[in-house]
C-alpha cells in the first residue's frame, strides 16, 4: 500500500509518498515525483517522518487535570467551561490559538465555531508569528491577501532576491529547485539579503548583510534608485496602480540618497549599488521573502517596500517576476483562506466589512457574528495573562515556547481559568499548564487538505489508524461545538463535507470580487475529493485546471481594481541596543528541526546534524563578552534568559547573535529563547519582532562538561545545565554542571548500576577532574557518560555506532572508554548528511584521499548530498577548506 | 712491558670530526673508529644484523649516559665501549681497545701474550656474576683469565624460571643459562659446588670451601641473597623448605609427591608462584601473609584485591593477615601456628618472606657493608681491586631482587673490568612481573603516589582489568597494571626517560597504539 500525502512541514508543501511497512510496524517515506512542488524531493526532515511516527510519546487519552477521563467527559467538560465562561462573561472571554499545523478543514470548523456561533474573533494562530505581516501588506497593496507567483517562477526568474529567508535551511526543497535552475543558467542571478551570511549565501552572487531591522531603507532607496534611473513601467503605474507618488516621496524623504541608505543599512555604497544595479537590469525579478521580513514591528512596511518596487517597474503578475512570500508552515496559506487569523473571516472575506459578514452570517445560518477583530497572539495571552480572556483552548501549538515573552505567556496559562490544549504529543512545555488534554490525530492519522505558498491546496491522506483515543482536530472542535448547543451547523461526518462547504463559502455571491474562489471543487464528490490532485487556486469553475500566477492582467482586488503604493515610512526596530544590552538577538529556524521540536525532536537522524541548543556569534563580539566557542553562555534581555553554546560559525557580522527557535523544556534545562523575545508586534499585522530584540551574552562558568549516551532514558539528570537528544538506539544527554564534577558515584546512581555484579567500566583521573564510565548488558552497550572540565569530549558519532552493535567486541571495549577506536578511520565525525547519516570526518576523508572536487563527485562516492540536498552547501564548503 | 707490537696506528687525532665515525682496514680487518668528544671508540666495521660493513656510518649518540651507534641500517644500537648490541645482547660486535699518543689513534687488534693477562674471580655463579662474564667475554681483547666459584653443583641458570619449573611447566634444562661447555669453550675455570669462604685482600687471594686458592688482580663478588628464614620454633623441622635455588625445588617437588598440604609464608611475588606452584602441583595450598594486601611493594590495594580474588577461584587459600608463631611437628612439621593462636595443617611449609643480600664473605673480608655490600656507581666497592654486583650489593641506599637492575649492574660493571669504563649505573626503575600463568600483572615505580601525585585508573571488573597509572609534575611515577599488561614497558620507557606526559594524559591509560596516534 502506498499513499500520497503532503509533507508537514513547511510552506513549500512537498508531495510525500508513504509506505507502511505492516511486518516491520514502519512506514517507508519517499518524495511524490509527481507532486508538482516538489517533484520527489524531500529535505532531511521530510525524509526522516517515518522516524516521528512510532506512539511513544503520543498524547493517546484525554485528561482532565491530570486524571485520565473518556472522551465524552472531557469534550462535555470543555463544551460546559466554555459555555458557563461565555454565559458570565461574554463571547470575548474566550479564544482559540490554532496553528498552522491544523489542516484546512480543521481551521474551517474553528473559525466558523468562533466566529459565527460563539460570537467572537478571539481565534488567533500561530501563523501570526510566521506571516501575518505578508498578508497585511498583500491586503494594504492588493485588496487581498494575494500570493501572485509560482515557485515555476523562481526558475524562470534571472533574478532572486531571497530577503530574511535562509532558504537552504527552512525551505531546502525550493532552495534545490533554485539550485538547479542556476546551475542550468548560469546567467541567473541570486541575491541574499540577510544580516547572516548563511547557508543560502553558497549560491549567491551577491550578498547584501543589511543590519537587522533595515529593510524599509534598502527597499524605498532601491524605490527611489528605479524612479530615478527611469526603470519605470508607467503605462501599468497609470492604469493600475494608485498611490505612486506619495510612496515615492516617502522613499526619497527617507531613503533618497545612496550613502545613507548604504549607512543606515549597515553597508558600503557600492555593494549597495550593486544590488541596485542587478534589481535594475532585470525584468525577470523574484523577490522571496520570509520570516527575516515577516517578524519585525515594520513587517507589514517591509512587505509593502517590496511590493512598491515590483508595481513601479510593472514586475508583477508575469512570468519568472513578483514579490513572493515564502510561508514558514505547511498549512499557513490554509489558514488564512478559511480566516484563521482574529483579524480576518472566512474565504478571504473582512471580518469588518457588513456586507462579508452578511455573506457568510447568511451561509452559515449563524446565530451571532463577531463584528470586530479578535485579538492577535500575543495580545490574545496579555489579554489572559490580566485575566480578559478566561479560557482558552490551544490546538497543535507550543505557546509557552513559541511566543514572545513566553515565559509571561507561561504565567498567563497559570492564571487561566481553563486552559484547554489538543495536541497529538505528550510532555509539551504547554501541555503541562493544561486543564484538559484532548488527544489529536498525528500526521499519518489525518484527513484533509493543505495550501503551500503557491497556493496550490494539495490532500494530506491518513495511512495508519488512530491511536489511542486520539481524533482529528475537525471532529474534536465539532464536538465540543455540538456539546455547546450548535449541533445543527457542526453535525459533519467527514473532513469531505467541510471542505465541500469551504469551498461553496469562497465561490458564495463571488462573480470574481474576490481572487479566492475555489467554487469548482464545492461539488466534488468524496472519491473526487479523495484523489484530490493538487491544485492552485483560483479554482472557479468545476474542470478548472487551476491558476499558476495571479495579478496578470492588471486587475487587483481593492474596490477601485487598483494596487496601492503604500508609502512606508522608516522605523527602526521597537528597542535600541544600548551598553546594558548591546547585542541584537536574531532567531530563527535551523536544517533538521522543526519548530519546538515535538516531532523532529524524535527523530534520530535529525538530532545529530546540530544537537544542542547554541548562540551563534561574532569572534569579536564573543571576545568582547567574555565567552568563546564551545563554551556555555548566558543570553539575556529584559524578557528572559537561556543558557547555550557559544558557536563562532562566522555566519554573523558584527553586533547580532543567533540562537535557533527549536529547544523547550523537554529537551534542555535552559534553551527556549521565546522568554527572551521582545513582545513588541507590528502595528498592523500584529507579528512579533522575534529578529531583534536587545541582548547581552555572559559566560555562563560550570566547572564540568560532560555527556551522557544511554538506552534507558534518565528521569532526572542531576546537572546545571543539559540537553537530551534522541540517538537512534539511546538518549543523548549533554551535560555541563558547577560543583565537584560527577564520578563513579553519581555515574553509577545515574544508569543505576550499583549492583556489585554489574558489568561496569570505568576510568577516572581526579586530579583533573575527568570520569568516564560506561555500562554493559549481556556485552552490549547500555550505556555511556564523559565528564571532563573541558569541552573537548571525545566524538559522540564513534560511541552513538556502539548502540548498534548487539556485541560489542573486546577491541570496541578496550577503546570504549578512550571514546574513541583503535583505528581513526572508523570514526565518521559529525553528522553532515542527515539522509545517509554521512560525518564529516569520512567526507574529509574521501574528499581528500580521492580527490574529489565537487559535490557531485562526493555524491557519487558516499552518496551524502544526493537526497535531499540540505548539505550540499557544507559538503561544498568542507571541499573549498580541504582545497586550502 | 712490550705490548707495542700489538697496537696498530690507525690515523692521525686531527683526521676524526667529533660524533663522527670512519672505517680503517687494520690487519685485513674492517675497523669502524668514532671520536666521541675527546673519546675514541673502535668496533667491528660489519654490523650482524644488516650482514654488511657499516657501522663507522652510522649515527653516534647516547642511550641512557653510554655512548652508542646505531646501526645505519636496521637502527639497532652498539655500545660504543663494549660492542653490546642494546637491543639484541645476541649479535653483540667486537670492541677494540684504543689510546690516544702522538697525536696518533691506535687500535690494539691482537690480544695479549697469555701470561700478560690478568686475573678474574667471579664469587658467585649467578645470574648476576654470568652476565658480567658473558659481557666481557663480548669485548675483544678483555684482559683476563676468569675463574668462577660456584656454591651450587650445577652450572648457570635463570633463577626465575624456578616457579615454572616448580609448577611443573619447565624442566631444569629448559632454564640453564650457560651450560658446563659454555665455561670451557670461553676458557673460564669453573669451581662448582664450591663456595668461596674467605678473601685475602693483602695477597688478592680467594680461598674455597674444598681449599683451592685463587689469586686474583681483580675479584667480582655476585653472593646473592639467602631467603629469610622466620625465626621461630620448629623453622628447622624437615620438610620447611625456603624457596631460593634448584635444591628446594627439589625439595618442594618430592614433597609435592608424598605429602598434601603446604603452607607459604609470604605473600609477595616468590611466595605467590610458590604456592601457585605448589598448587598445580595437587597441593592443597594455604598462603600466609603478614600483611592485609598481597605483593604490597607491588601493588596497590586494589589489584591486590584481584589477585587474591583471581587465585582464590584457582583455589588457593589465605589466612591473612596472620604472624606465624611456631612452625609445630615432631620430626616433620604437621601446622603452623599463629599469633591468634589458630592453627594450619601442613607437612610442607615454604618460607618465602623475603630475601637478605648475602654479605658474609665482603665483611669477613673487611668491605664496607650496610644491608649490602656498598658499590658506587662503577659497581667498585670499598676496595678498588674488588666490584659486586646483584642482589649482595647496595648500590644508592637501594638493594635490588629482579632481573633487570642486575643486568644493568653487570653491564656497567663489566665495562669497567674491561678499562673502557665510561658506563655508570645510576639505579633501576623497578617493575615487576608476576609469573603466575593466566594472570597478567605488571607493577613499576612508585605505583602507591604520594601527596602531589595524581592517579588515573581505569577498571573494567568484569575482564579483571585494572590499571593505574601515577602521575607527578605530568611525568609517570609508577604504574599498576593488572589483567592487561602489554603497555608495562611502554611505561616504564615514559618513567625512566622523564617524558612530559601532559599532552598524552587523556590517552595514556588506554595504552602506546592509541597515544601515539594522537
Amino acid at each position: 500500500m502506498s499513499i500520497k500525502t503532503t509533507c508537514p512541514y513547511c510552506g513549500v508543501g512537498c508531495g510525500v509518498i508513504a509506505q507502511p511497512d505492516a511486518a516491520r510496524g514502519t512506514v517507508n517515506i519517499s518524495g511524490d515525483t509527481t507532486h508538482p512542488s516538489n517533484f520527489g524531493s524531500l529535505c532531511s526532515k521530510g525524509s526522516a517522518l517515518g522516524q516521528t511516527l512510532g506512539s511513544d510519546g503520543r498524547l493517546l487519552y484525554p485528561e482532565i487535570n491530570g486524571q485520565r477521563v473518556s472522551m465524552d467527559a472531557a469534550l462535555t467538560h470543555v463544551a460546559a467551561g466554555f459555555n458557563r465562561i461565555i454565559a458570565e462573561h461574554g463571547p470575548d472571554s474566550v479564544a482559540l490559538y490554532v496553528s498552522g499545523q491544523l489542516l484546512t478543514e480543521d481551521y474551517y470548523v474553528a473559525n466558523k465555531l468562533m466566529k459565527g456561533f460563539v460570537g467572537t474573533a478571539n481565534i488567533d494562530t500561530n501563523s501570526r508569528l510566521c506571516m501575518s505581516s505578508a498578508v497585511a501588506g498583500h491586503k494594504r497593496a492588493f485588496g487581498e491577501d494575494i500570493v501572485p507567483a509560482c515557485y515555476e517562477d523562481l526558475e524562470l526568474a534571472d533574478l532572486i532576491v531571497l530577503v530574511g529567508s535562509n532558504t537552504a535551511w527552512c525551505h531546502p526543497v525550493l532552495f534545490q529547485r533554485i539550485a538547479q535552475a542556476k546551475q542550468q543558467r548560469p546567467e541567473m542571478k541570486i541575491v541574499v539579503v540577510d544580516p547572516r551570511r548563511t547557508m543560502t549565501c553558497d549560491i549567491a552572487d551577491l550578498h547584501v548583510p543589511v543590519l537587522s531591522g533595515s529593510d524599509v531603507w534598502l527597499f524605498n532607496g532601491l524605490l527611489a534608485y528605479l524612479h530615478e534611473h527611469g526603470h519605470v513601467a508607467n503605462d501599468f503605474i497609470a492604469n493600475h496602480t494608485e498611490g505612486v507618488d506619495e510612496a515615492l516621496r516617502v522613499a526619497r524623504e527617507s531613503a533618497g540618497d545612496m550613502k545613507q541608505v548604504a549607512a543606515a543599512c549597515g553597508l558600503e555604497t557600492e555593494r549597495l549599488l550593486e544590488f541596485y544595479r542587478m534589481f535594475a537590469d532585470h525584468e525577470r525579478v523574484i523577490t522571496a521573502f520570509s520570516m527575516g521580513v515577516n517578524q519585525s514591528s515594520a513587517g507589514t512596511d517591509k512587505v509593502n517596500s517590496i511590493i512598491n518596487c515590483h508595481l513601479l517597474t510593472g514586475r508583477i503578475g508575469q512570468q519568472g517576476a513578483g514579490p513572493f512570500s515564502i510561508t514558514g508552515q505547511p498549512n499557513a496559506m490554509g489558514g488564512r483562506e478559511v480566516g484563521g487569523l482574529a483579524n480576518m473571516l472566512a474565504a478571504h472575506m473582512d471580518l469588518e466589512n457588513t456586507s462579508h459578514r452578511d455573506l457568510v452570517q447568511d451561509f452559515w445560518r449563524s446565530p451571532r457574528m463577531a463584528e470586530r477583530g479578535g485579538l492577535k497572539a500575543v495580545e490574545l495571552f496579555d489579554a489572559i495573562h490580566d485575566g480578559k480572556v478566561k479560557a482558552v483552548w490551544i490546538m497543535a501549538t507550543n505557546p509557552v515556547v513559541s511566543l514572545p515573552d513566553a515565559d509571561k505567556v507561561k504565567e498567563a496559562l497559570r492564571r487561566c481559568e481553563l486552559v484547554v490544549v489538543s495536541d497529538c504529543f505528550a510532555g509539551t512545555d504547554t501541555n503541562a499548564l493544561a486543564h484538559v488534554l484532548l488527544p489529536a490525530a498525528g500526521w499519518g492519522e489525518k484527513d484533509g487538505t493543505v495550501t503551500n505558498s503557491e497556493r496550490r491546496i494539495s490532500r494530506q491522506r491518513a495511512f495508519q489508524q488512530l491511536s489511542g483515543d486520539a481524533r482529528p482536530d475537525w471532529w474534536l472542535i465539532c464536538e465540543v461545538a455540538r456539546r455547546m448547543g450548535f449541533d445543527r451547523s457542526f453535525n459533519y461526518d467527514n473532513a469531505h463535507e467541510i471542505f465541500v462547504e469551504h469551498a461553496a463559502l469562497s465561490a458564495w455571491n463571488n462573480d470574481g470580487e474576490r481572487a479566492f474562489d475555489i467554487g469548482g471543487l464545492a461539488k466534488i464528490s468524496s472519491t473526487e475529493y479523495d484523489d484530490l490532485a493538487p491544485i492552485q487556486w483560483p479554482v472557479p469553475e468545476r474542470n478548472h485546471p487551476g491558476t499558476p500566477r495571479l495579478l496578470e492582467s492588471g486587475r487587483f482586488y481593492r474596490n477601485n481594481r487598483r494596487a496601492r503604493f503604500v508609502p512606508t515610512a522608516t522605523r527602526a526596530p521597537a528597542h535600541k541596543v544600548d551598553s546594558e544590552f548591546p547585542w541584537v538577538l536574531n532567531t530563527g529556524r535551523i536544517r533538521d528541526q522543526w519548530h519546538t521540536m515535538t516531532r523532529t525532536g524524535r527523530a534520530p537522524q535529525l538530532g545529530a546534524h546540530l544537537p544542542e541548543p547554541y548562540i551563534d556569534m561574532h569572534a569579536q563580539d564573543a571576545l568582547l563578552s567574555a565567552v568563546s566557542d564551545g563554551q556555555l553562555a548566558r543570553v539575556e534581555t529584559q524578557w528572559g534568559a537561556l543558557v547555550a553554546r557559544v558557536k563562532t560559525s562566522g555566519e554573523m557580522p558584527r553586533g547580532t547573535i543567533f540562537v535557533p527557535i527549536h529547544w523547550n523544556s523537554a529537551v534542555a534545562s535552559d534553551a527556549r529563547v521565546g522568554a527572551l523575545v521582545n513582545p513588541v508586534v507590528d502595528p498592523v499585522s500584529g507579528e512579533p519582532e522575534f529578529k531583534h530584540t536587545p541582548a547581552r551574552v555572559t559566560p555562563f562558568p560550570v566547572n564540568w562538561h560532560g555527556f551522557v549516551l544511554t538506552r534507558t532514558p534518565i528521569e532526572k539528570l542531576d546537572a546545571t545545565w543539559w540537553t537530551a537528544i534522541r540517538g537512534a538506539q539511546f538518549m543523548r544527554y549533554e551535560i555541563a554542571g558547577r560543583g565537584r564534577s560527577p564520578g563513579s558515584a553519581w555515574a553509577r546512581e545515574a544508569f543505576q548500576a550499583n549492583h556489585p555484579d554489574a558489568d561496569w567500566v570505568e576510568f577516572s583521573d581526579p586530579a583533573c577532574g575527568i570520569f568516564r564510565g560506561a555500562l554493559l548488558v549481556e556485552e552490549r552497550l547500555e550505556g555511556c557518560v564523559f565528564i571532563s572540565p573541558r569541552t573537548d569530549l571525545p566524538s559522540r558519532t564513534w560511541l552513538s555506532n556502539l548502540f548498534a552493535k548487539k556485541r560489542i567486541g573486546n577491541a570496541d571495549r578496550a577503546s570504549l572508554l578512550n571514546g574513541g577506536p583503535t583505528s581513526a578511520a572508523e570514526d565518521p565525525g559529525p553528522l553532515v548528511c542527515s539522509c545517509f547519516g554521512v560525518g564529516r570526518n569520512t567526507l574529509c576523508k574521501a574528499i581528500a584521499q580521492d580527490g574529489l572536487k565537487t559535490p557531485q563527485e562526493v555524491g557519487r562516492r558516499l552518496k551524502a548530498g544526493t537526497n535531499c540536498g540540505s548539505c550540499l552547501p557544507e559538503i561544498k564548503s568542507l571541499i573549498a577548506g580541504l582545497a586550502k | 712491558m712490550k705490548h707495542t707490537h700489538a697496537w696498530s696506528s690507525a690515523c692521525s687525532f686531527d683526521d676524526l670530526l667529533p660524533e663522527s665515525g670512519v672505517a680503517a682496514l687494520i690487519d685485513g680487518r674492517q675497523i669502524a673508529i668514532f671520536r666521541v668528544g675527546d673519546a675514541i671508540y673502535a668496533l667491528d666495521n660489519y654490523d650482524p644484523h644488516s650482514e654488511a660493513n657499516v657501522l663507522s656510518r652510522g649515527l653516534v649518540g647516547d642511550l641512557n649516559g653510554e655512548p652508542v651507534v646505531a646501526s645505519p641500517v636496521y637502527k639497532h644500537h652498539f655500545n660504543l665501549a663494549t660492542g653490546r648490541c642494546v637491543e639484541d645482547a645476541d649479535y653483540s660486535v667486537r670492541a677494540w681497545p684504543t689510546r690516544v699518543s702522538d697525536g696518533k689513534i691506535w687500535i690494539k687488534t691482537q690480544p695479549l701474550r697469555k701470561t700478560s693477562r690478568r686475573k678474574l674471580v667471579v664469587v658467585g655463579n649467578g645470574m648476576a656474576g654470568m652476565k658480567v662474564v658473558e659481557e666481557l667475554l663480548g669485548i675483544a681483547g678483555q684482559p683476563y683469565d676468569i675463574t668462577v666459584f660456584g656454591a651450587e653443583p650445577v652450572p648457570n641458570y635463570n633463577r626465575i624460571l624456578l616457579s615454572p619449573m616448580l609448577a611443573g611447566e619447565k624442566r631444569f634444562d629448559d632454564i640453564v643459562l650457560n651450560p658446563i661447555e659454555w665455561y670451557r669453550d670461553n676458557g673460564v675455570t669453573l669451581h662448582l659446588g664450591d663456595p668461596a669462604v674467605a678473601i685475602d685482600r693483602i695477597r688478592r687471594r680467594v680461598r674455597s670451601q674444598n681449599g683451592i686458592e685463587a689469586d686474583y688482580d681483580r675479584l667480582l663478588l655476585a653472593t646473592g641473597s639467602n631467603p629469610i628464614v622466620l625465626p621461630v620454633p620448629g623453622k628447622d623441622l624437615a620438610g620447611v623448605v625456603t624457596f631460593r635455588d634448584l635444591q628446594d625445588v627439589n625439595t618442594m617437588l618430592e614433597a609435592a609427591r608424598t605429602h598434601k598440604k603446604a603452607v607459604v609464608i609470604g605473600g609477595g611475588l616468590l611466595g605467590l608462584e610458590a604456592a601457585n606452584a605448589l598448587l598445580k602441583q595437587g597441593m592443597q595450598v594455604t598462603v600466609v601473609h603478614l600483611l592485609e594486601t598481597l605483593m604490597e611493594r607491588q601493588l596497590d590495594p586494589v589489584a591486590a584485591q584481584l589477585l587474591k580474588q583471581s587465585l582464590e577461584k584457582r583455589g588457593l587459600q589465605f589466612h591473612m593477615p596472620a604472624k606465624t608463631t611456631a612452625i609445630l611437628g615432631t620430626d616433620r612439621v604437621r601446622g603452623v601456628q599463629f599469633a591468634d593462636e589458630t592453627i594450619i595443617e601442613a607437612d610442607l611449609v615454604v618460607m618465602a618472606a623475603g630475601i637478605r643480600p648475602n654479605t658474609d664473605l665482603a665483611r669477613a673480608a673487611g668491605l664496607r657493608c650496610d644491608r649490602g655490600v656498598l658499590v658506587n656507581d662503577t659497581m667498585q666497592t670499598f676496595d678498588p681491586c674488588v666490584y659486586a654486583v646483584g642482589e649482595c650489593v647496595q648500590h644508592r641506599n637501594n638493594t635490588y631482587g629482579l632481573v633487570a637492575p642486575l643486568y644493568e649492574q653487570a653491564s656497567v660493571c663489566a665495562t669497567h673490568l674491561s678499562e673502557h669504563g665510561v658506563g655508570r649505573y645510576r639505579g633501576s626503575m623497578l617493575s615487576t612481573h608476576l609469573k603466575v600463568t593466566g594472570i597478567d600483572l605488571f607493577s613499576a615505580g612508585d605505583f602507591m603516589g604520594g601527596p602531589a601525585s595524581e592517579a588515573l585508573v581505569l577498571r573494567d571488573a568484569k575482564r579483571g582489568i585494572y590499571k593505574r597509572i601515577v602521575i607527578e609534575d605530568n611525568k609517570v611515577r609508577g604504574a599498576v597494571l593488572y589483567g592487561d599488561t602489554r603497555d608495562g614497558a611502554w611505561y616504564c620507557e615514559l618513567m625512566s626517560e622523564g617524558r612530559d606526559v601532559g599532552p598524552l594524559r587523556d590517552k595514556l591509560i588506554f595504552g602506546e597504539a592509541v597515544a601515539r596516534r594522537q
